[in-house]
């Protein structure tokens, strides 16, 4: 039943991320996009991560395609069509493409994984102590360190938002 | 344990007849059969309720020929619009056009699985429930965005443009909101936030941090939902009927439920975080189980109301305004709220029997 629902998981994300380099509509390719990270969301549901899922809808679904979305609603107008890449530049990305996918099979076939039986869902609570441990194992450094990304993103942000009005009201100030 | 008799008996007998992966898919389809009738008769009835409302408001009868006091009504429109012809713009890309009706409708629908009708109507009691309502309500916008953009019409981009930007704001007061009762629950699956509310509602429990929370929760519940005061997505004087001005018949009648259902789910979130689900009043009916799903509408209804009561009452903000209520009010509210929470929660201030 499981391997079932992932195989068609897994076709559903290989043909629609096809579909999404493929389509020379814009929003079309950004849909495609959001049906494949659903269906990535649709695996982590299957191996029962369902943190990892939500986070996954909630940020790429949610956060990012929307932005995706935002941004080709102002740019783009319905009846615009991408252009067609010249050969050479196809055969270039496809041959880069497969290198890619070489590198990924090899790594994925040379490990050597291990099975774990009784698989138990990851609580949140743990994830939240995890992230705050200063102990070993703990995730605290990197926690602090995208809190400071972000907040470096936030002010960057306002400064471009804001641009000469900042400016203005320090020389008056 | 009528219902959970009823349950068990079909669960039983589906197994005993059918090999084990037959059974299991029959009985999803059952639930899915089950969640899509509860969708559409929620969805007629909550319309039908808004009319009575606001007839009521504006001191008229309101609908009340078809069916006894009106109950039809809404069952005769769903008809009427199954057999409208399907319009379209030309030019428009018609995928997405035919695609946007069904983000709103599914995620809708994947909210309204998670919700807990009573202790054993619950079809998805997933441990990370309330966050997952959270994730799930933030692809609805995503239709929206998609048919006002495909339908090929500036009033119907404008539409998708505002809502856009009105979900994405007040889907953050939404989460914090919730986020300031986690605090106190501890735990973010619905199933154990209404048993640890056996003593006492959480809105009683955290008082005044909660009560903030509350309100902060149903105004952008409300502006979640794109109703009034917050339809800037449809003000009809100045966008005609916003995104979906070119959608017709059934599809418009998607869009149309989805709205009412939304309004529901944020009623039904506020009612199981707030106060208590399906748990009755002082526990006075906690012998007779059955009563849950009453007790967990009631509650529901009376929210309901106070959104339509919103609705019909205040006039629609600008723009500026709301963007302004959100980011300038209710965020930093909500993030001082939280704080307030944690300490209380810290020196263990909450009220509890």
């Amino acid at each position: 039943m499981e391997r079932i629902i992932f195989y068609i998981l897994a076709g559903i994300i290989i043909a629609f991320a096809i579909a999404s380099v493929s389509s020379r509509k814009m929003l079309r390719s950004v849909i495609y996009l959001l049906f494949v990270l659903c269906s990535i969301a649709g695996v982590y549901f299957l191996i029962d991560y369902n943190f990892l899922a939500a986070i996954q809808l909630t940020i790429y679904a949610g956060g990012i395609i929307v932005l995706i979305i935002f941004s080709v609603l102002l740019v783009h107008h319905i009846e615009m069509r991408l252009e067609i890449a010249k050969p050479s530049k196809q055969i270039v990305t496809g041959l880069i493409c497969l290198l890619g996918l070489g590198v990924f099979l090899f790594t994925l076939y040379s490990h050597d994984f291990q099975v774990i039986e009784n698989t138990a869902t990851t609580k949140v609570a743990d994830i939240g102590t995890k992230l705050l441990s200063y102990e070993e194992g703990g995730f605290i450094l990197p926690f602090e360190v995208i809190s400071v990304l972000l907040l470096a993103a936030m002010i960057g942000a306002i400064v471009i938002a804001k641009g000469n009005k900042l400016s203005e009201n320090n020389k008056t100030a | 344990m009528i219902l959970l008799s009823i349950t068990e008996n079909i669960h039983n007998w589906l197994f005993s007849v059918m090999p084990a992966g037959v059974a299991s898919i029959v009985e999803m389809v059952l639930i899915a059969i089950v969640y899509l009738t509860v969708f559409a008769v929620a969805g007629l009835f909550l319309v039908l309720l808004e009319r009575r409302v606001a007839a009521w408001f504006q001191l008229r009868i309101g609908p009340n020929r078809v069916g006894f006091q009106g109950l039809l009504q809404t069952m005769a429109d769903a008809i009427k619009l199954l057999t409208k012809e399907l319009t379209g713009t030309d030019r428009a890309d018609k995928f997405l056009y035919n695609l946007a009706p069904y983000f709103v409708i599914i995620s809708a629908l994947m909210a309204l699985a998670v919700i807990p009708f009573s202790k054993d109507f619950h079809a998805f009691d997933i441990n990370i429930g309330l966050f997952f309502l959270i994730a799930i309500s933030s692809i609805g916008v995503i239709g929206i965005l998609l048919g006002g953009w495909s339908s090929n019409n500036k009033f119907a981009i404008i539409g998708a443009m505002r809502s856009g930007v009105q979900t994405i704001s007040y889907e953050l007061s939404v989460g914090l909101s919730l986020l300031t009762m986690v605090v106190i629950t501890g735990t973010l699956q619905l199933s154990e936030i209404i048993e640890i509310q056996k003593s006492g509602w959480l809105i009683v429990q955290g008082h005044i941090p909660a009560i903030i929370a509350f309100m902060v929760f149903m105004i952008s519940g409300t502006a979640e939902t794109n109703r009034a005061p917050f339809d800037m997505v449809e003000a009809e004087s100045e966008l005609g009927a916003g995104f979906h001005t070119e959608y017709s018949g059934m599809k418009f009648a998607y869009f149309f439920l989805a709205e009412f259902i939304n309004m529901f789910i944020i009623a039904a979130i506020a009612a199981t975080v707030f106060f208590g689900g399906w748990l009755s009043p002082f526990g006075i009916t906690e012998s007779i189980p059955e009563l849950g799903v009453f007790w967990f509408l009631i509650k529901t209804m009376v929210l309901v109301f106070l959104m339509m009561w919103f609705r019909w009452t205040f006039p629609r903000l600008r723009v500026d305004q709301l963007l302004t209520l959100e980011w300038k009010y209710l965020l930093p509210i909500n993030l001082v709220n939280i704080v307030l929470m944690a300490v209380l929660v810290w020196l263990n201030l909450t009220i509890r029997w």
